[in-house]
C-alpha cells in the first residue's frame, strides 16, 4: 500500500473508532437516563459508590460484597468465585460497558439478588451506573 | 491406571483386549482410553451462558439427572444467582441433557443413586481422579483459586483433554 493509503486507512480506523465510543456512550446515557426517569430523582456517584463498596449481610453468604468477585479496582479484571477473570467494571478501562440494556439488567438481576438478596431499585441501578461510568 | 479402573468399570469385564476394543468404539464425549477426552461444549448458547462465570463443563462429565437438578435451581446457583430466560434455560438443559454421562458410563453409575450430584468436583469420578495425585492446598492457590478452574492445571481443557499434567 502506498503511505498516502495508508495514511487514509488509518483515518478511516480511527473514525470508526471514534464513532463506536460515541456509539457507546449514547447508549450508556441512554440505559442511566431510563432509570434516573424510573427513580424520579437525581442519581448520586457517591451512594453508588457506598452501595458497590459496601459490605452487605441480606444477600448470600459468599457475596458479601460487589467487590467479592469485583475487587476494589474496578479499572483491573475481577474474578468469579470459580476462578473466570471478569472485566474491568471502569468504563475508563472498558469502553462497552453498560452499553447493552438486557445484559445490564441480566447481571444486575443476578448479582444484586446475589450480594443484597433482592431486586436493585432504579435508583440504586442508576446510582451505580453513575458512578462506574465516571470511574 | 485410573483410566484402565475406568474402562473395567465400564465394561464389568477383565480383558484388556475387550476393553481396548469397547473403548475404540465409545462415542466422542465418553472418557476414552485415548487420553481422558471429554468433548468440549459445541452449543453457542451453552458456551456463552456458562462460561460467563467459568469453563463451559463438557455435558459428559455428569449424568442427565444432575443437569437436571443444577438447571432447575439456578437462582441458588453454588451460592450465587445464575438466573436465566425460561428460552435460555430450556435450551441449555435440553443440550446437557442429550450429551450427558451415559448412563452405562463410569461416571453415572457412580453417582446413580440418592440426591443428583450438583458438583462435578464431588462425583467419585472426580475425588477419584484427583485423589493422591492433587493436594487439597493446590486448590488454595491464588493461581486456581477453586476446583472449577480446570484449566489451571489441564491446560487443554478448553479442547477436551484433562490428561494429568
Amino acid at each position: 500500500m502506498k503511505p498516502t493509503t495508508i495514511g487514509a486507512a488509518t483515518g478511516i480506523a480511527f473514525i470508526l473508532a471514534l464513532a463506536g465510543i460515541a456509539s457507546a456512550a449514547g447508549g450508556r446515557d441512554t440505559i442511566i437516563a431510563s432509570y434516573a426517569a424510573a427513580a424520579g430523582e437525581p442519581l448520586s456517584a457517591e451512594r453508588g459508590k457506598a452501595l458497590f463498596m459496601g459490605t452487605h449481610s441480606s444477600g448470600k453468604p459468599d457475596t458479601p460484597s460487589c467487590i467479592t468477585c469485583h475487587t476494589d479496582n474496578l479499572k483491573g479484571p475481577g474474578k468469579t468465585r470459580a476462578g473466570k477473570e471478569i472485566e474491568p467494571m471502569a468504563v475508563s478501562a472498558n469502553p462497552q460497558r453498560y452499553t447493552d440494556p438486557a445484559f445490564v439488567e441480566k447481571w444486575f438481576g443476578r448479582n444484586c439478588n446475589s450480594v443484597l438478596g433482592r431486586e436493585c431499585t432504579p435508583l440504586e441501578k442508576g446510582d451505580l451506573l453513575t458512578w462506574l461510568s465516571s470511574l | 491406571m485410573a483410566r484402565l479402573d475406568r474402562i473395567l468399570g465400564v465394561l464389568g469385564a477383565s480383558s484388556l483386549v475387550a476393553a481396548l476394543a469397547f473403548a475404540a468404539a465409545l462415542p466422542a464425549g465418553t472418557a476414552s482410553a485415548e487420553g481422558d477426552y471429554f468433548r468440549p461444549v459445541t452449543d453457542e448458547t451453552v458456551k456463552a451462558e456458562c462460561a460467563a462465570c467459568h469453563m463451559a463443563f463438557p455435558a459428559g462429565m455428569l449424568p442427565a439427572r444432575s443437569w437436571e437438578a443444577l438447571m432447575a435451581d439456578l437462582p441458588d446457583h453454588f451460592g450465587e444467582d445464575a438466573s436465566l430466560d425460561d428460552v435460555t434455560r430450556a435450551t441449555i438443559t435440553a443440550y446437557l441433557v442429550a450429551n450427558a454421562a451415559p448412563e452405562k458410563s463410569y461416571i453415572a453409575r457412580s453417582v446413580a443413586t440418592g440426591d443428583p450430584v450438583l458438583r462435578i468436583s464431588e462425583t467419585p469420578w472426580w475425588i477419584k481422579e484427583h485423589r493422591g495425585e492433587v493436594s487439597p492446598k493446590a486448590f488454595e492457590n491464588p493461581k486456581v483459586g477453586s476446583k472449577a478452574n480446570c484449566v489451571a492445571c489441564h491446560r487443554g481443557a478448553e479442547k477436551g483433554y484433562y490428561e494429568d499434567d
